[in-house]
């Protein structure tokens, strides 16, 4: 039995692309340029990939839903040769190689891999009578999620190498144990306190932290094992040497710029490198956001997009214009768009009767937290700057294409769920 | 079995709504609560360029224009702007070293590093148009026009004055004037100011990050249009005061010709005076410092803040007031008795009209006596106070000791003096009951503590030329965009002095110049009926020559005052033809006397002044 495609998710995305375009035709406004099918300009291109989307989505919606379980490996091992079919023909900008460059088309191979991996995850996680328990079950697991992930750091695209963590949410969903994103979380937090305070201070809280927690379980529980005495003190040494070492990592690991960004966010860099230095973009996003008021300057009337301060405000920094522009209204109307995004897919990956697709669901509303996550975060000065997309927002065909695919690949099976079981 | 772990899909949409509840706050701080994005917003991509409106421009009274503009650029800086520039091509361009360069910088940051002050000031059309190219490489640069005073004839400075660079106390007076803005400083310039200097407006320009302005800022929604200020159609005879002040170029003294029907100045002169475009533009300060110094100050209108003393040329004013008191009749005669007062050789007046073409001092030492001591009162001191107010309320109603309501600024006046009783009373003077006519009579013929401005004299003239009234003498008939009528200035102030008694001052000046023993035959113009008064300022170096005319004898077009300082003789010798040049230059539109013009053209009478120690 067919039911009809969702339609709170299409008329979601319909309103996030229409606004979308909308911001990018007013990113790169100019008098000169202002039809808009004017294919030379960036508003004109993406009105073009914006078309080829929905025909996309139109042939997804055509065709049978079981094609995505069965063909899931191939595609997934296709885009993985495409991934390393970049590495050695890749165009090379920014410090990057994730381009290939077909004539004047430019494709992002990285883009495609999310929604692969997404298929490929799925149907291994939904193999009949799978043990999750077992040790090579999670190593396949992981091996199909880090392997793409691998190659596009060797493409120096940390960014979208990063999206493949989103893969924790359905692995969440489905069995995995919190405490891997506890853990995730304490580390995260000790590395920020780490370099934010005197590592004296930090050992301080964790050393208090775990006498709370001997004093919690010595007079409340009145467990006196030292089974548990030597848990806490070796996690309290774990984190000390953890503190210490915060530092090395950051110093080691960490790439110049990389440091240099961590170190404007966390407000440790001086006044120069904040302004002009590393950190411009973000100060003059911030700019940008912060001067758009309550209800923005209007459309076309933002003085900080409109003039070029802020790079990359077509791509990355699009929100720039919603925030300038659309001010406080538009802005918490667009995230608001986004989180209702995300609540409909868990609404529609939990009434799925196969756990293929319910996988898959996640997976959708995974990639697309991440990204709006770090997106914009990265533009409020939130997070650090990572480079990736806000999901069909930003200007670029790959990204709009996938992430097009990446849906509608889902609503299809949604579609088509009491068929698919 | 096949949902498990379902709870976790509320943990799930727990995150998101948190992930975007933070989102929304961080939102609301930014773009509601924090006000400061917007400022810096503003600072870095809005530049507003204040348009400076042209100044209204000065006509005289036969549509010839004196004075116009000029358009020159100020290169403005925002310290606070200027970023990654190179030092060595913008010194190259601008045309400055490099120390010049710091110094300016300093001054600038001094002022303020995120407002914009003048790097450079008034630089030339063809000066900017070289640099233009180049401005855009220098960030935090730009160029701001502004006009010059330009004066194709160099006259009349005194009455025009000249605009300058607002002081702190102009800012604080009047909201409308920003620092580096102009204004007008003396002479017409500063009285009509506010008609002058339009409106200003406001661009508000939309810069990229080149510095590039890439348009109006919301277009041009925000913009304020400048409005041009307003003109001035002047009174002025640019001929007449040319010539004027051709004749007055190696002396020192002023001139003042009115139009006695009207009180339109045609001409004010006060020698020496100086080229107006000495005060414009860069080369002002210099100058002005130089003017500033010169023992002779130049810069003064003598013709207005000059207070002299009248001499004989009072007498007129002195016989007008007795002969309305009835202390005496057209036909009172007085003995020429120098023992009263010292005198010239000439037979005893029997009338007023002959005293008045004799000059004759110990007869005007006699009217006065009859109008200080009319006899009113016994006690012979309150006798002289009465006399001496009744006379000082006729003397104020010919303009005399009050600034005249002229369309000058204030400051740039004086009001002469003409004693009342508390002037006599004060202690440091004579002080009460210590004083009576024969303490004061010096003042019957116009010495001792009366003094008088050269336009009070003029307007005397007028005085006499109207038969009894006179319009308040102004400089500006017409001004603003739709011309508007000067009406304030056309009031009409009479003496109320029957005109019968005028009649006899006409008839004995007319005397003056064409009778048998009249003192000022110099004045003479063929074909033309002068009427004039000669007058002799006795004072600490040479006298001082003073004439005042009208012409023609009816109907009168031209009242002329002339004084030359410090002259040997006198006011028949100098200042009578010197009038009489400005008369028929008027009159007849050219001098038909060229030896007698040349003769007095180059004539320096004027004893120099002696440099203070
Ligand atoms: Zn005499």
């Amino acid at each position: 039995m067919q039911t009809k495609i969702d339609w709170v998710t299409v008329l979601l995305y319909a309103v996030i692309l229409i606004f979308g375009w909308l911001n990018i035709y007013a990113a790169c406004y100019d008098e000169a340029h202002a039809a808009v099918f004017d294919f030379s300009t960036l508003h004109g291109k993406e009105m073009m990939w914006i078309g080829a989307s929905l025909v996309i989505a139109l042939i997804i919606t055509l065709i049978d839903p079981h094609i995505f379980s069965s063909t899931a490996y191939l595609i997934y091992f296709a885009v993985i040769g495409l991934l390393i079919l970049t590495l050695f023909i890749g165009d090379t900008t920014n410090g990057g190689t994730s381009w290939i460059k077909i004539g004047s088309f430019k494709f992002q191979a990285s883009e495609f891999a999310k929604f692969a991996t997404a298929l490929a995850l799925a149907k291994y996680m939904s193999t009949l009578d799978l043990d999750y328990k077992q040790i090579r079950t999670k190593i396949i697991a992981w091996a199909i999620i880090l392997f793409p992930a691998g190659i596009i750091i060797l493409q120096h695209d940390t960014g979208s190498a990063l999206v493949f963590a989103s893969f924790l949410l359905p692995l969440y969903r489905e069995g995995m144990s919190a405490k891997i994103l506890v853990i995730g979380l304490v580390a995260v937090v000790l590395f920020v306190l780490a370099l934010l305070m005197e590592k004296i201070w930090v050992i301080a809280i964790i050393g208090g932290l775990a006498l709370i927690a001997l004093f919690y379980l010595f007079v409340w529980l009145n467990k006196r094992t030292m089974k548990h005495y030597i848990w806490v003190t070796a996690l309290f040494l774990i984190c000390t040497a953890y503190v210490f070492s915060v530092d090395l990592a950051f110093e080691k690991v960490l790439q110049p710029h990389q440091r240099e960004r961590i170190d404007v966010l966390l407000g440790k860099a001086d006044k120069e490198t904040s302004k002009t230095g590393t950190g411009y973009n973000v100060y003059q996003s911030k700019l940008a956001i912060g001067s758009g008021g309550l209800i923005g300057k209007g459309f076309l009337n933002g003085t900080i997009t409109k003039a070029d301060f802020v790079p990359e405000q077509e791509t990355d920094f699009i929100f720039c214009t919603v925030g300038e522009e659309w001010g406080f209204v538009g802005s918490t109307l667009l995230i608001l768009a986004y989180i209702a995004l995300l609540l409909r897919l868990v609404r529609l990956a939990e009434r799925q009767y196969s756990k293929f697709s319910r996988f898959y669901g996640y997976s959708v509303a995974g990639i697309l937290f991440i990204h709006i996550l770090i997106n914009i975060g990265m533009v409020l000065g939130l997070l650090p700057v990572i480079g990736i997309p806000l999901p069909f927002f930003s200007y670029g065909g790959s990204s709009l294409m996938a992430f097009t695919i990446l849906l509608f690949i889902f609503l299809r099976q949604d579609q088509e769920r009491t068929n698919l079981i | 079995m096949r949902n498990q772990y379902q709870e976790r899909s509320t943990v799930i949409r727990i995150i998101f709504l948190t992930v975007g509840l933070i989102f929304i706050v961080r939102l609301a701080f930014m773009q509601v609560f924090d006000g400061e994005y917007r400022r810096l917003a503003d600072n870095q991509a809005l530049r507003p360029i204040t348009q400076y409106p042209g100044r209204g421009l000065i006509y005289d009274r036969n549509g010839e224009l004196l004075v116009y503009n000029e358009a020159v650029y100020d290169l403005m800086v925002i310290p606070k702007m200027v970023k990654n520039l190179d030092t060595n091509l913008f010194c190259n361009v601008v045309g400055i070293t490099r120390d010049e360069f710091l110094t300016r910088m300093k001054k600038a940051k001094k002022y303020s590093t995120y407002a914009a002050s003048i790097f450079m000031k008034q630089v030339s059309k063809e000066e900017y148009g070289a640099w233009q190219n180049h401005l855009y490489k220098f960030h935090g640069f730009y160029v701001q026009q502004r006009t010059l005073r330009v004066y194709d004839k160099p006259i009349a400075a005194h009455v025009l004055g000249y605009v300058g660079e607002v002081n702190q106390s102009d800012l604080d007076n009047d909201k409308y004037y920003k620092q580096g803005d102009y204004i007008g400083k003396s002479g017409l310039e500063k009285s009509y100011e506010e008609v002058l200097r339009g409106i200003k407006g406001k661009h508000i320009m939309h810069v990229d990050v080149h510095n590039r302005e890439i348009g109006h800022y919301m277009n041009g929604a925000l913009d304020t249009m400048a409005i041009e200020g307003g003109n001035l159609y002047t009174t002025l005879d640019a001929e007449l005061q040319e010539y004027a002040e051709g004749i007055m170029a190696n002396k020192r003294g002023c001139i003042v010709a009115i139009e006695p029907a009207t009180g339109e100045v045609l001409a004010m002169v006060s020698a020496p005076g100086y080229d107006p475009n000495l005060l414009v533009g860069r080369v002002r300060g210099k100058n002005y410092l130089k003017l500033d110094s010169d023992e002779n100050k130049p810069m003064l209108n003598r013709a207005l803040i000059g207070q002299y003393p009248p001499g004989s040329i009072f007498k007129v004013a002195q016989a007008m007031i007795a002969l309305d008191l009835g202390v005496i009749t057209p036909q009172t005669g007085f003995v020429c008795d120098k023992s009263l007062v010292g005198c010239h050789n000439h037979p005893s007046a029997r009338s007023v009209q002959e005293a008045i073409k004799m000059s004759c001092n110990p007869y005007f030492y006699q009217v006065y006596r009859r109008i200080i001591q009319q006899g009113k009162y016994k006690n012979i001191y309150k006798d002289a106070q009465y006399g001496l107010t009744v006379w000082h309320d006729y003397m104020l109603r010919f303009g005399f000791g009050q600034k005249l309501p002229i369309d000058l600024p204030r400051g740039g006046m004086s009001s002469g003096n003409i004693p009342d009783t508390a002037f006599y009373n004060n202690k440091r003077w004579y002080g009460r009951d210590k004083w009576a006519f024969s303490t004061i009579y010096s003042n019957s013929i116009g010495q001792g503590e009366v003094t008088v401005v050269p336009l009070q004299m003029a307007n005397l003239a007028c005085i006499v030329a109207n038969r009894g009234y006179y319009i308040t003498p102004h400089l500006v008939r017409y001004f603003g965009p739709d011309s508007t009528k000067n009406e304030e200035y056309y009031e009409k102030h009479e003496t109320g002095i029957k005109p019968a008694y005028f009649e006899i001052a006409v008839n004995g000046m007319y005397d003056v110049v064409h009778g048998a023993g009249g003192t000022a035959h110099k004045a003479n113009i063929p074909d033309i009926d002068v009427c004039g008064k000669t007058g002799t300022a006795q004072n600490s170096g040479d006298d001082h020559s003073v004439f005042i005319s009208f012409a023609p004898k009816n109907n009168p077009k031209i009242a002329v005052a002339v004084y030359v300082e410090n002259a040997r003789g006198g006011g028949g010798t100098w200042a009578a033809p010197i009038a009489s040049l400005v008369i028929e230059k008027y009159i007849r539109g050219e001098v038909t006397r060229k030896d007698f013009e040349r003769m007095y053209r180059e004539a320096a009478p004027c004893q120099k002044i002696k440099k203070k120690k």
